[in-house]
């Protein structure tokens, strides 16, 4: 989404010489938007980052306790281990949407664009999409009854075709409730990816593709030296957004298993809500979500350096 | 002829590839048809034998989704326009009017936009119920307004970067103020944008689910989401009520699809790449 906003910024300053235009009075516009970020989201998010240095239980007045909730984070268990859970969802929702997703828009754009004309190709897209403007808990709701451990449909199915001894209780075995999981954000996330390398394909000098397939370059090879270097930019946004998402994953966690069983599914994001509104300890989830937002603000400073990176190259 | 067969095999493995995706879809409506007797002598897999949509009916009843869909309606109905609103009279400042510091500015935007909602959701729990506002439509459609319209700003802005000054000088000759030349001038120019964020920031508010999980507890003032979401989580539904839930809950979402799709397309190319 960023790729865009360096570059301008740039040929903005070459503008900004020009003398003696009272551009300032523009500011009026922005009183509204700036009033409505400090009530909503400036105050609020100082608000989290001071309590998370109290005791605070959400009632009566808070005692400063400094840095003892980071402390007993880094001693928590269950902590570390939601944030493990976040590394494999961020390969759920970012690393595999990603490369499946380059190659599906590939082959799209390549293959069937075409041979078979663009009216396959906005209808295979529009499939590939369509779990994306669904509610996250709308498709929670579709999996665990697909996934239900008694009459779900993935067990019937693996009963119907003589697989009887692979089926699982998908979400209710600490072992595999995981990757359930995972492979339901797989699902759900693919659609963007896709979506967004096919608008960046069609940037690609289709002359680059000809004269490489003249040299004799197959598929693979004219993916790899053509297309991937050419949709770079793409690629960043996109693994950056997907990252962050996957950092916030919530909707799915609650609907599907409640970071159950046993804490195997834990995500930071849900274990914030509990320790929140479960537990209580205002404090404490406020250094969790604090910590949170620290990673997630890190790794989009990272993600826009590179696509910015990407963008200028 | 012959390059042409050898593009089936990947054609036939994308449709399989499509079809995988739409399945979980297809399944769930063939159930959310299916009387619970059948469901449960036949199993999820069966074709049903007629349409039976009482259990859909049932579930509407009992969770007064007529209500449920309203809300949704009106809350992001109302964050789109006003997110717009918004985004807009900020984007003039930055993108047109190129106001001091606007880098900085619009660096402050983009953090907004990343910031988790985690890290706001307590206090703002916090300061609506001390406002009064807790457990009202109004205090989500708040919220979102301005999360939405830090991505709005964001995008309008390094549009209306590009927009040609010649028109906006021109209009200044003829003795345009500023105020006039946003709503007369650059709003009706950047229409297709408006339109984007506007199809955007209705659907990203349909589907919030958390701050709307915390803020919207009486059933009165719940989302689709977070009815459905809730109920789920309780694990309250039997089979047939799962379906007709998720049914329901897949069809807004399917009718905006087909709607919108275009603009949903359009939007990410307009997003993403420019």
């Amino acid at each position: 989404m960023t790729v865009t906003v360096e570059k301008r910024v740039t040929s903005e300053e070459t503008h900004a010489g020009h003398p003696r235009r009272p551009r300032d009075s523009y500011a009026l516009f922005l009183l509204p938007g700036v009033l409505a970020f400090l009530t909503v989201i400036v105050v609020p998010f100082l608000m989290n980052t001071g309590v998370s240095f109290t005791d605070w239980q959400g009632v009566g007045s808070p005692s400063w306790t400094g840095l003892a909730n980071y402390r007993e984070l880094m001693d928590d268990s269950e902590f570390w281990e939601s944030f493990r859970h976040s590394l494999f969802m961020v390969l759920a929702m970012a690393a595999v949407p990603t490369a499946v997703g380059l190659v599906l828009a590939a082959a799209l754009f390549d293959y069937i664009g075409k041979h078979f004309g663009s009216r396959i190709v906005a209808v295979l897209r529009a499939c590939f999409y369509l779990p994306q403007v669904l509610p996250i808990a709308v498709a929670g709701i579709v999996w665990s009854w697909i996934l239900a451990p008694t009459d779900g449909s993935l067990n019937e199915l693996l009963k119907a075709v003589g697989l009887s001894s692979w089926r699982q209780d998908w979400l209710g075995d600490p072992d595999i409730a995981l990757y359930s999981v995972m492979g339901v954000m797989v699902w759900v996330q693919l659609g963007f990816p896709l979506v967004i390398f096919m608008a960046g394909l069609q940037r690609v000098d289709p002359q680059l593709h000809e004269a490489a397939e003249l040299d004799g370059a197959g598929w693979w090879r004219r993916f790899w030296h053509i297309t991937l270097p050419q949709i770079r930019p793409e690629i960043y946004v996109v693994l950056t957004w997907c990252t962050i998402a996957a950092l916030k994953v919530f909707g799915a966690v609650y609907v599907l298993t409640k970071g159950g069983p046993g804490g195997a599914t834990n995500v930071p994001s849900y274990f914030s809500f509990t320790t929140f509104f479960e537990k209580t300890q205002v404090g404490y989830g406020a250094a969790i979500s604090t910590v949170l937002t620290v990673i997630i603000l890190a790794l989009s400073l990272i993600g826009l350096k590179l696509q910015t990176r990407a963008g200028t190259a | 002829m012959s390059t042409a067969l050898r593009r089936y095999p990947v054609l036939v493995a994308l449709c399989v590839a499509a079809l995988f995706m739409v399945v979980p879809f297809l399944i769930v409506a063939v159930n959310a048809v299916k009387s619970p007797a059948e469901y449960s002598q036949n199993g999820p897999l069966s074709l049903p034998d007629g349409v039976y949509l009482d259990g859909l009916k049932d579930f509407w009843e009992r969770v007064d989704y007529s209500q449920k869909l309203f809300n949704s309606l009106l809350i992001s109905g109302a964050v789109a326009v006003l997110a717009v609103i918004l985004s807009v009279l900020n984007a003039y400042a930055i993108g047109i009017g190129r106001i001091k510091g606007r880098t900085w500015v619009l660096a402050f935007f983009v953090l907004a936009n990343m910031l988790p909602q985690e890290a706001l959701v307590y206090p703002i729990y916090y300061l609506s119920k001390e406002a009064g506002l807790y457990d009202t439509r109004l205090s989500v459609i708040i919220v979102f307004t301005v999360i939405q319209a830090a991505f709005g700003t964001y995008l309008l802005s390094s549009v209306l970067g590009q927009f040609p000054r010649e028109i906006i000088e021109a209009a200044k000759i003829d003795g345009a103020d500023k105020w006039q030349i946003l709503w007369r001038i650059v709003v009706p120019v950047s229409r297709p944008t408006i339109g984007v964020l506007l199809v955007f920031f209705f659907i990203w508010t349909w589907n919030e689910f958390l701050l709307p999980l915390v803020m919207l507890i009486s059933n009165d003032n719940q989302t689709v989401s977070v009815a459905l979401g809730v109920l789920q989580g309780q694990r309250l539904m039997d089979a047939t009520m799962t379906n007709a839930a998720a049914l329901l809950g897949v069809l807004p979402a399917i009718v905006f699809f087909l709607l919108f799709q275009r603009t949903l397309t359009r939007g990410i190319a307009v997003g993403a790449v420019k």
